[in-house]
């Protein structure tokens, strides 16, 4: 009984992390909306950020199940404190310029897109159905910020320079992504979730690939910032969140 | 009590709200309808996770079940197997083309994580197949920008998933 509650307890976690991640990016995504650089560009990253705050909704409304307390996808969206978020801090960090966003863009997608696809051999159905559903749009989201890189980091000097720096800044983010907490080891153990030493493996193959097109340099180790599953997050996520939930703070249970 | 043929007859007249010429049924949205004792058990998928026209399309199935005179009914979202745009109708594929969006290409997506697919996409208004893809993405989250070089139109076509 211990088990299946400690079992449920790690779960409950591990989806929250996943929802709160997508969430995140996608609301970052959306501050785009009306500043693309081309029209184009503008509704492609609507677009993306749609499909996030969609994945965002499925992982939320399952966590809210997991955890029994009656709380629904819009509670843990609005009503919940930056301590009480576990997204990935990569996905907190700034929009910046262009470069900044589809270098942040890219270095999620790609670990999320390996990480979804370990999920499809998850032993928990749920988990799995959504990620075979969040998969075919994590595909081509990776393919359009790839083709982004490749052409701004081949580009001109000033655009390589851009992408470069970009990486320089957002590097010390990255392993929060693959940082895992105690609960993980009991999802691993029942093949619920992936070790992540395997999609680790995959996501430097992916950088590898396409930053050598791009022409752009990973930076070597450097100082690792790992908190984001704890809840202790960069300056960042905090004015994030007093925008994403005034609605709801200030008019608390607003429906329209 | 309705039997299952009459549930899909009318759920023939609900229409995706975005692409007012395609019904539920024709969009491949619909995955099971069952009838037993306890009434209709109506089965949906998604068609994209953040697609803001399934929260309508299910109230619209409501209000038209409602409007038919049946109250005895529950709708279910499932996720797998996922959504695939093979699940598109021929019926619905020519109302497309009709409507002018080019209709999703048969078969899977691609795969290829780079290089952009040089899929053969004909122009919906004169059949031309010198176009060019302007944007992958669209309009809507389910379809992607092209120009025909012939004509000069631009057009939607509906991505395949």
């Amino acid at each position: 009984m211990n088990d299946t509650n400690a079992v449920n307890k790690a779960l409950f976690d591990y989806v929250l992390w996943l929802g709160d991640t997508s969430l995140i990016i996608g609301h970052r995504l959306s501050e785009w909306c009306g500043h693309g650089p081309i029209l184009e560009e503008d509704i492609a990253l609507t677009n993306i950020s749609l499909d996030l705050i969609g994945q965002a909704r499925l992982y939320l409304s399952y966590a809210g199940e997991l955890e029994g307390k009656g709380r629904s996808e819009d509670d843990l969206a609005y009503l919940r404190d930056v301590m009480a978020y576990k997204n990935s801090i990569l996905t907190e960090q700034l929009n910046g310029d262009f470069a900044n966003t589809m270098m942040r863009q890219f270095l999620f997608t790609a670990f999320s897109y390996h990480l979804q696809t370990a999920l499809l051999s998850s032993t928990n159905e749920h988990l799995r159905a959504i990620a075979e559903k969040a998969v075919k749009e994590t595909t081509y989201h990776l393919r359009h910020c790839s083709d982004w890189l490749i052409r701004l980091g081949d580009g001109t000097e000033e655009s390589h320079k851009r992408v470069q720096d970009a990486i320089d800044n957002l590097w010390m983010f990255t392993d929060d992504m693959f940082e895992g907490v105690e609960g993980d080891k009991l999802l691993i153990a029942e093949k619920i979730a992936p070790d992540m030493a395997g999609v680790r493996k995959q996501w430097d193959a992916t950088l590898k690939q396409i930053l050598d097109d791009a022409t752009i340099k990973i930076p070597e180790r450097t100082f690792m910032m790992k908190s984001g599953r704890k809840g202790i997050h960069t300056e960042h996520l905090g004015f994030l969140l007093a925008e994403m939930q005034f609605m709801q703070r200030a008019y608390p249970g607003a429906k329209w | 009590m309705a039997t299952r043929e009459q549930i899909l007859d009318y759920l023939q007249e609900v229409f995706d709200p975005e692409v007012p010429v395609l019904s539920v049924v024709d969009l491949g949205i619909i995955r099971k309808i069952e009838v037993d004792a306890e009434g209709s058990h109506i089965t949906i998928t998604p068609t994209y996770t953040g697609c803001p026209a399934m929260n309508v399309i299910e109230d619209d199935i409501r209000a038209k079940l409602k409007e038919k005179g049946i109250s005895q009914f529950d709708i279910k979202t499932i996720l797998s197997p996922a959504w695939t745009t093979d699940w598109i109708s021929d019926e619905g594929k020519r109302k497309l083309k009709e409507y002018g969006i080019a209709p999703p290409e048969k078969s899977s997506p691609d795969k290829s994580i780079l290089g952009n697919h040089a899929k053969l996409i004909k122009c919906p208004r004169c059949g031309s197949a010198d176009t060019e893809m302007k944007s992958f993405f669209g309009s809507t989250a389910c379809k992607s920008l092209y120009v025909c070089n012939t004509c000069k139109e631009p057009f939607d076509y509906f991505k395949c998933i």
